[in-house]
């Protein structure tokens, strides 16, 4: 690690606006530190400031950032009534990381691009202009969609693939006061800019996540990975289907590890509401999702791997109960 | 700067001359408590398992500073060579190791697992996300923080198992 100095904010407005590094869990942050791919000058522990509760928000939630998450998994009225968060989060690394890994943390974590972490390799997200070393290179994990030129990584985690398909909101408070930002538009697709990883803006911290009322119907979160268990996914899909009179009434339709952000498929819920469940449709789907997929030699089975996931979980989610 | 730090119920007083030192190398190089393992040094093999206020954690991927005014239990707070805990026992009796070195993360870890299933909470594997069934893939997909390079794995599983139905 680089050498650094280290404070400890009692509260949220000592961290807001700080040129300081924020540090929560630290389970991301160290590890690239160790790496040397995070050379922080400055970190600010926020593991003190509150913001520690879930909290009912109407008839949605209101997760504060520094709920840990396995809180969060367990917590009574997410497992209840937001079952497609836990799923999701229960999906992601190991007891030990979850205990410590925060809300907000989990939002902010960075690739796990082999060159990313590799401080010899070019790399336009750790050194903007040095080049793209995933292109041409070994690519088993990397995006899909939404590429470009110059990066083709993909955001790794689990919990905000959940968070785009339930339609959360982000709320960020900074030098200039507060903000909400849709889950689904935190993150960034890379375009020449692939150093910025999501909309934060400098001195910005994450205050809290919101979930909207409970959607209700069948939620599953399906994660195809090389490992049953502590592996990132290479392809995973969030779904939430609410059936009526054997139609699918609600849609809502997320995938992870596909792109450099949580790949939310607004047109393929369009063309799946109000329909009958079928498998042809599913397919149409799934080709409406999949326009513009791009492979870069390892990762072409993701595209095949996408489709039959989807179909797999659509069917799973329409099934008539016996 | 100097921290407190509760390490088995003992107060510490560390003086640290750099905020890098990990909550690992504080254990076992300011304080002499070696039983903590450093395998990875990266969170992925769970070598280093330590419990802060009871849940489990990678000592390796947190800073000791952070910690200052925390409570820590390593595996020379669960049991000694004199007194074994129930865990240690069982996996003594299970054959659940090979070379060893993984075993104190094992042991802290599945000691903290054991009271998280007490307490209800999920995981992958539950059907029923209100209320996790214990069955050996559950102990399986709650210890996948926790490598044994020998694969000891299934004598793991019997010695968790064990441990978990004895008497506490």
């Amino acid at each position: 690690m680089r050498p650094f100095t280290y404070t400890r904010a009692a509260t949220p407005a000592e961290a807001i606006g700080s040129a300081a590094r924020i540090i929560a869990g630290g389970t991301n942050l160290l590890d690239l530190m160790k790496h040397q791919v995070e050379t922080p000058d400055r970190l600010c522990d926020v593991n003190h400031v509150g913001l520690d509760r879930v909290e009912r928000d109407g008839d949605g939630l209101r997760i504060g950032a520094l709920v840990r998450n396995s809180d969060l998994a367990a917590d009574d009225a997410v497992r209840t009534d937001w079952p497609l968060l836990s799923r999701a989060i229960l999906a992601g690394a190991s007891g030990q990381i979850r205990n410590r890994a925060t809300t907000g943390g989990n939002l902010m974590q960075r690739t796990r691009c082999y060159y990313f972490y590799d401080i010899d390799a070019p790399c336009n997200k750790r050194e903007p202009g040095s080049g793209c070393a995933a292109i041409g290179g070994r690519t088993r994990l990397h995006a899909i969609l939404g590429a470009s030129d110059q990066c083709i990584a993909t955001y790794p985690g689990d919990m905000a693939v959940a968070l785009s398909a339930l339609d959360a909101t982000v709320e960020v408070e900074g030098p200039e006061g507060r903000r909400e930002i849709a889950a689904t538009a935190f993150h960034r697709l890379p375009g020449t800019t692939p150093e910025r990883d999501t909309e934060l803006r400098p001195g910005e911290m994450i205050l809290s996540v919101r979930l909207p009322a409970p959607l209700g119907g069948r939620q599953i979160y399906r994660k195809v990975r090389d490992r049953r268990s502590y592996a990132f996914a290479l392809v995973s899909v969030a779904a939430a289907v609410g059936m009526k009179d054997g139609r699918m009434e609600t849609v809502r339709l997320a995938f992870g590890s596909v792109a450099a952000k949580p790949w939310r498929a607004i047109e393929a819920e369009a063309m799946l509401a109000g329909q009958a469940p079928s498998a042809d449709l599913f397919d149409r789907a799934a080709d409406v999702v999949l326009a513009g997929a791009q492979g870069y030699g390892d990762n072409d089975f993701k595209i095949p791997l996408l489709r039959r996931t989807m179909r797999a979980v659509l069917a799973e989610a329409t099934q008539e109960t016996m | 700067m100097e921290i407190s730090l509760t390490v088995n119920g003992a107060q510490h007083r560390l003086r640290l001359d750099d905020p890098r030192v990990t909550l690992l190398d504080a254990l076992r190089q300011h304080l002499g408590l070696t039983g903590t393992k450093k395998g990875c040094d990266h969170g992925q093999c769970g070598a280093c398992t330590v419990m802060l206020d009871g849940r489990r954690m990678n000592a390796c991927l947190s800073l000791a500073v952070m910690h200052d005014g925390d409570a820590i239990t390593t595996i020379e707070g669960i049991g000694t060579a004199e007194a074994l805990a129930p865990m240690q026992a069982a996996f003594i009796r299970h054959d659940g190791f090979q070379c060893g070195y993984c075993t104190p993360g094992q042991i802290v870890s599945a000691t903290a697992m054991l009271d998280e299933l007490r307490q209800g909470w999920p995981s992958q594997m539950s059907a029923d996300l209100t209320a996790p069934q214990f069955t050996d893939d559950e102990i399986r997909e709650r210890m996948s923080g926790n490598l044994c390079r020998c694969s000891c794995y299934p004598n793991i599983v019997d010695a968790i198992r064990d441990a978990a139905e004895a008497p506490a």
